[in-house]
Formats: C-alpha cells, structure tokens, sequence
C-alpha cells in the first residue's frame, strides 16, 4: 500500500516550549493512525504542521510522496489533506446541503444550483454509507450528525488523508461507536486517517497502529494487538497509572444536599433543568452522566446559586440556599470546582496565593473585619501548594504561569481545603493531565471519606465510573435513571445518555 | 509577603511609561527641529521653568494638584476595569457645587467652611457619576458612551446655571460671584493646601486597594468579573462602589481648583483638567501612587508651555502635541495588551485542542 504522509525529523518550538521534537511517522492509505497524548504533549502542534498551519522549525513533511511547502494550507488541501476539527466548522442555521457545498458551490448560470447541489449530498452520503437529511437544519441536529456533516464535506474535496482532531470529545458512547465505525468503512476505501485522541479505549477499538506523543517527542509507535490500555497509558505519562480508582465501600449518611422540583433556564432563556429532584448523602459521591449540554451547566450553577432558578428549591444542611447568591451557598457549606476554571475558578493574573482565598478572602483568618491578612494568606498559600502538590516554585507566582493541570489544582486545593459538607465539581479533571487526574480523584474520594456529598458532573463516562458510589443520569434536562455503581452497566447508561429507553 | 515579592523586582510597570515619554519627545523634537528651532534648547526652557526653581516647582505642584486627583479618579475606575472618560463632567459638578457652596454660606469659620464646600464638591461629582453607575450596573449600559454624553449634559447645565440662577449680579460675565474667603483654600508651606489633599488621597487610596477586602473586591473584579461573581463578590455593588469614588474623587478635584485658584466658577476655566485625568491615570498605570508622578510631570508641562513660546519660540501647542503623544504611546502597549488577552481568551474556547 502506498504511503500518503510522510512526517521526517518534525521539530517545533514556541519560545521555550518545545512542543515538537524530531517527530518521524507515516500513515498508508487506508490506515488509522491514533496520535495519542496527553494535553500539552504536542498532538495539535504536529496536525497543524501537517495541514500546513504551523512552520516547523526543522524537518520534512511528504503528502504522496511530494514535500509541502510548509505554511501553505491551501496546497495541502490540494493534495487531499481533510481535516475535521473538534468544534465544527459549520454554519447551523443552513441546512446540511448547504453546508456540504459552502466555499465551492456547484453553479449554473452564477447562481448556485441547490437541485444539483442535493443531488451530490445524497449520492456522496450514500458512496461513504453516512446516512444524512440534507434537508435538515444544522442546529436541529445531534451532534453527532453534525459530525457526519463536517466529515463528508471533508470527504466531498475527494480526500485521501483525514485527519480528526478529538473527534469523540463531544459525542456519547453510541455515537462514538458508530463515528469509529465510519472510520473502519473509510479506511476500507482506501483512505488514510489520522485521528488524535486520548482515550485509551477508543485507540485500542479502532486504531491499526499508535502513535504516543509525550512532551513533545515519540515515545513510540505500537498496535493494540501489542500493546495494552495500561501500557499506553504508561506511555503517555511514563509510569504506571491507576486507572481504577481505588476506594473504600461508601458509608452514607445523612442528606447534605436535597434538590427539589429544581427548574432553570439556560443563557437562550430555554428551559433545561425541568422539574429535577435529588438527594446527596454526606459520605457518597454521586456522579451525573450525561452527554454535554443536556442541563448539567445549569443544574450545577444554580445549585451554587450563580444562576438563577425558575423554580423549586436547593436545601444544604436543612438550609435552603437563596436564589442568585454564590456568597450565600458558600457560607452555607456549598464548595464548587467550576466547569470553567480560566473563567470562574481563578483570576489569573492574581497570584496563586490570592487564588487559593478567593471566595475566603474577607473572612477570618484572611480578613479581620475590613482589612486584609496577607500574612495570612501567604501562610495559607504555602501550606495549600505543599499539600496539593501544585507544581510552582512559590506560591507568589502568577496564576496564569501554571500549566492547566496546576491551575486546576488551585481550584481543586481552595475548594475542598475549607470545612467540607457539599462538593460540587463540575468536569473536575478537564484539560488536565493524567497524573493530575488521579490527584484530583484522590482528593475527591478523600472529601467523600471526610464527611462531604460529593457531586460530580462529568462529560467523562469513566470518570463516573470509576469514581461515583451512586450514578444518575441526565437527559434533556431530567434525571431519568440512578444507579448503584455496582449494578452499572456502560450500555445502559450510554443509551439512556442518548435519551433512549432502556 | 513582601520580602517575597520584591525579590523579583520588576521594572516593566515603569518601563513603559517612562519610554513613552522619551519617544514622545524624540518625535516633538523632530517637530520643533522643523520649526527652525533647536529642541534641545526647548526642552531645556521647559524643564528648567517646571522644576528649575522653588516657585517654578510651586506652580507646577499647583498645576499638578487637579491633575492627581482627577488621574486618581480614572485610575480607581480603571482597577474595576470600568473606563471613566467622565471626569471631566464629575470634575465641573463638583467645581460648581464647591463654588456654590463656597458663596452662599456666609459667616461660617474657614474650618467648617472648606470641607464643607469639599464634600459639596465630592458629593455632586459622585451624583454625575452615579447615573453612569447605575445605568451599568443595572442595565448593562457601557459606561464610555454614558460617561461621555455626561460630560455634554454637565457643561451644557452648567453653563445654563452660571449664566442663570448662580449669576454674579450686576456683571456681564458668565459666572457665579466669588467664594467667600472662609471658602479660600490656603497655602502650607508655600504650596497650595489641596496639593497635600490630594497625596493624602493618593496614599489612603493606594492603601485601600493595596489591604482591604473592599479593594479586593474592586481589583478582582476589574481583573474577572465571571470569577468575582462566582467568588461571592457582588459585581453591582463593585461597579457602584468604585463609579462613585471616582465621581467623588473628580469632585473634589474640581473643588480644590475652585476653592485655592479660581476662587469662583467660570465655565471653561476647568477646560481639560479631567481629560487630562486620563492621560495621568495611564502614564501613572492606574496605580493610585503612580499617578503622582505622572501628574507632576504633567502639570510641569502645562505650567511652563507658555514660557517655552515665550523664551524659545515654540508654539504652545506643542505641550498638548507632546501630551497626545505620551497618551497614544502609553496607550499603545495597554491595548497591545488588551487585544491580546481577547484573542487568547478566544482562542482558549474555540481554538485547536491538544
């Protein structure tokens, strides 16, 4: 078979980042390759050399045997290069023959030909077997439909290389075996697929080889016939990982949190927590599953107070929180690692001691009455970024000079350092490298043995699994299943994700 | 804390301020060169006038006076990251008010009486600024367009006052009668009293913002509006807050000037001392002891333009061509800044992933 890309001795640097070091891979036609890594190791850096985004400092890239340019796209394009990046690139209010022919419209007298153009979309939805309406409005669509969407308008451009940039980040688990059975269908055409990820699962499911990026260099190239979710895993991080969380058997106790006929709207003023209710026991972790966007922002800001509620009532402790009042669930013992850590968690350019108090900055020992211990607050500081093992030379430093991993633990270190009844995390461990994550686990569990009703929100089926003693599902902005971990099962919870019926 | 901290000192903070004002003179030296003039000879004529002599120094602080308090108001507005263009107009309430004030109270001791036209000033100056506080705070409504149309309605009120019901009798001039002379500020120590005034301010506030949970709260705020709110601070009460200090803080500029120089309220005698608040609270990097400086350097300026024109020929123009330049040099880096956080903020939800 012959060899569409050919990657030689690839280096890159941003200042003093190496983010690409003498990288050397190839993919064949009708190859799946999985670029594996964690956040930071270079993955991105590597497909944007390819697709001619970035200049690399040093080495070759071949597309059918031919150097490219590098830095030219369009010529890249020409050559049969596809890309599918993770937030699509398509125009929602159009509908999917639209978006199919958008940038190269087929046009009869200057005007676009809409009959011929559907025509296309049906016969190259049924060439590549991805089922479409090309009637259908974008925005009315799953996204795993869009998905499809964007990827024939990659396969449209006849592509010979498609490279897929986390792909699966947004889609539930049924969607994802199905995009990984599209990908097996091309590949059997003949067509070479580069596909980033870091799910272990995924690549062991789909890929014919592997290649694991880790700082920036090739830690190698493997198949998972050789190879096992834990080796890779091993190296991606280069040691071994616990992938299982290991916990004790919960003790619940009482109701900490209680949520009762909870209704709120989303920022479109759409309703999308309807009429939800539930119980958190202090001593267990319940997690909530489900696919992005189906309330959990919502669910998890209006618990907190930051959002408001249409109706019904969030109760800590037998005390009901009031509505729009962040400072009032925090006092009552609401503690909330935020989906969004650049946006809520943290002010950046503070330094990582004034992050670690602030939500506690006016309050004792940090505060007596007006004016502030800062004597304090570096104590503080230093004890947290000790105990938390944030990696920072001191804890003076900006905020905005850790990495994504460390920046979240701040977050994760402020939160559940203070007296512990409710947890609310939300994505706790998001963008955040392997070995943080299992801080981060480590550090959930232990608030759980502490006492606290821990609940944990995560796009992540397996982090659910792995951590939650009881697990209920979101769908469309209701709980519709909850579980006992034991009894879980991953297809039924994926399909009741996908607001299936059981 | 702070021994930690000032073990990496950094310069940058000064650095840019201080480069802006030598590229703003290099190119007004190319200017004056132009003229046929030596700018070396200009600069020194400048210079020498300002801060050459005891009396030169005493003008130039007595220049400077308005500038600090009127930098100090941009400045506390700007660490909430709220842009209060409207200094001009809080300025012009509160030199009004204190005129008032300052005439119609008669037989009062010079104790009561100035800090009594003192707060007359603050508080008409934070009651302008209050209408931009509120209108952002509540409805969202950008404070540059209001604080701006402010200014307008300020002058245009003003002017009807002045040349209506607080009319000097019996004068042809647009202007109200003359402060009593318990309303007269006085000098300490040959420099105007207000001078004193405004560093004491300077310090109080540079201490606030530096110590307290209220200025915290600002700073935070200004720094992350999503995270303050999330942190339990509330952002209304923050934009409020710090909107009216500023107000306040330019009212008692326009108080000081009317109440130790002008001795009365004469429409477009304060011409400019609040826009160029926002040349000083800049320069001065809207640290409330950083506009100190910035003001001295300032009020130099405008001290000695006419000096300049007069012992070097240069057009007066020239200190407001310089401060044009320093203003767009200063500001040149912030939006550098500025732009680019936008884009990485940008970047960092719709970008390429790892």
């Amino acid at each position: 078979m012959r060899t569409l890309l050919e990657v030689e001795g690839v280096s890159k640097g941003f200042g003093s980042v190496i983010a690409n070091e003498n990288i050397s891979l190839t993919v064949k036609e009708g190859e799946i390759l999985a670029l594996l890594g964690e956040n930071g190791a270079g993955k991105s850096t590597l497909v944007k050399a390819v697709f001619g985004l970035v200049k690399p400092d040093a080495g070759t890239i071949k597309i059918n045997g031919t150097v490219m340019e590098s830095g030219d796209t369009a010529a890249a394009i020409a050559s049969g290069v596809g890309m599918v990046h993770q937030h699509f690139q398509l125009v929602p209010v159009m509908s999917v023959t639209e978006n199919l022919i958008l940038g190269d419209e087929p046009k009869r007298f200057g005007v676009v030909n809409i009959k011929q153009a559907r025509k296309e979309a049906l016969a190259l939805s049924e060439k590549y077997g991805l089922e479409v309406d090309p009637d259908a409005i974008i925005e009315d669509l799953p996204v795993g439909m869009a998905q499809r969407v964007e990827i024939l308008k990659a396969l449209r451009r006849d592509v010979k290389l498609l490279i897929l940039d986390e792909p699966t980040a947004v889609l539930t688990p049924q969607e994802t075996d199905e995009l990984l059975e599209v990908l097996r269908n091309l590949a059997k055409r003949g067509v070479g697929i580069l596909f980033i990820t870091h799910k272990l699962r995924e690549v062991m499911a789909v890929a014919d080889r592997i290649a694991v990026l880790r700082g920036g260099k090739l830690m190698g190239t493997t198949t998972p016939k050789e190879s096992s979710e834990a080796k890779l895993a091993q190296m991606m991080v280069g040691r071994e990982v616990v992938l299982r969380v290991e916990k004790s058997q919960a003790k619940p106790k009482d109701v900490l949190l209680s949520i009762k006929n909870l209704r709120v709207s989303d920022d479109r003023k759409l309703e999308s927590v309807k009429d939800l209710s539930l119980e958190v026991h202090a001593g267990e972790i319940l997690g909530i599953a489900g696919v992005e966007g189906n309330g959990q922002r919502e669910l998890v800001e209006a618990i907190c107070s930051m959002r408001s509620r249409l109706s019904g009532e969030v109760i800590v402790k037998g005390q009901e929180i009031p509505n729009l009042n962040p400072r009032a669930a925090h006092l009552a013992g609401v503690s909330h690692i935020p989906e969004d850590r650049e946006k809520h968690g943290l002010v950046t350019s503070y330094s990582i001691a004034d992050n670690l108090v602030l939500n506690r900055f006016d309050q004792a020992p940090f505060a007596k009455g007006w004016i502030r211990n800062l004597e304090e607050v570096a104590n503080n500081g230093e004890a947290l970024v000790e105990k938390f093992d944030i990696r920072a030379p001191d804890a003076y430093l900006s905020a905005s000079s850790l990495s994504g991993g460390n920046k979240q633990k701040v977050v994760v270190a402020r939160e559940l350092s203070q007296q512990l009844d409710v947890v609310v995390a939300a994505q706790p461990t998001r963008g955040v490298d392997v070995g943080s994550i299992e801080f981060i686990h480590n550090q959930l569990i232990a608030a759980r043995d502490a006492g606290a009703a821990v609940l944990l929100v995560s796009a992540e089926l397996d982090e659910i699994l792995s951590l939650a003693d009881r697990i209920a599902v979101i769908s469309n902005g209701k709980i519709v299943a909850i579980f006992n971990s034991k009894e879980a099962d991953r297809n039924t919870i994926g399909r009741l994700m996908a607001g299936l019926a059981s | 804390m702070d021994a930690k901290q000032s073990r990496k000192l950094d310069f940058s903070p000064i650095l840019v301020p201080l480069l802006s004002i030598v590229v703003a003179l290099a190119f007004g030296g190319i200017l004056i060169f132009i003229q046929g003039i030596n700018p070396l000879l200009a600069y020194r004529v400048l210079f020498t006038t300002a801060f050459g002599s005891f009396d030169g120094i005493a003008i130039t602080l007595a220049k400077a006076t308005p500038l600090i308090l009127s930098g100090l108001a941009v400045a506390i507005c700007l660490r909430a990251g709220l842009f209060n263009i409207g200094a001009q107009g809080q300025l012009i309430s509160g030199a009004l008010a204190s005129a008032w004030a300052g005439y119609t109270f008669v037989g009062l001791p010079a104790l009561v009486h100035i800090p009594l036209a003192l707060i007359f000033g603050a508080f008409f100056g934070a009651l302008v600024a209050l209408v931009a506080a509120v209108l952002k705070a509540y409805r969202g409504v950008h404070e540059v367009i209001t604080t701006i149309m402010l200014n307008s309605i300020v002058i245009a009120l003003s002017d009807y006052l002045t040349s209506n019901p607080f009319k000097e009798p019996d004068q042809p001039l647009t202007r109200t009668p003359k402060i009593q002379d318990s309303a007269q500020m006085p000098d300490l120590l040959g420099l105007p009293l207000g001078f004193f005034l405004a560093i004491g301010l300077s310090i109080i506030l540079w201490w606030i913002m530096r110590n307290t949970t209220t200025g915290f709260s600002i700073e935070t705020i200004g720094r992350n509006k999503n995270a303050g709110w999330y942190a339990g601070i509330s952002v209304k009460k923050t934009i409020m807050l710090s909107m009216l200090i500023g107000g306040a803080v330019a009212g008692v500029a326009g108080a000081v000037e009317t109440l130790s120089i002008i001795g009365r309220f004469e429409p477009a005698f304060n011409a400019g001392l609040g826009f160029d608040g926002i040349t000083v609270a800049l320069l001065g990097r809207a640290n409330p002891l950083g506009v100190i400086p910035a003001a001295i350097l300032i009020g130099g300026m405008r001290a000695s333009g006419s000096t300049v024109q007069f012992e070097a020929g240069v057009a007066p123009e020239l200190v407001d061509l310089l401060l044009a330049m320093i203003l767009f040099f200063v500001t040149a880096p912030l939006l550098a800044r500025f732009f680019k956080n936008r884009k990485e903020n940008v970047a960092m939800t719709s970008g390429w992933s790892n």
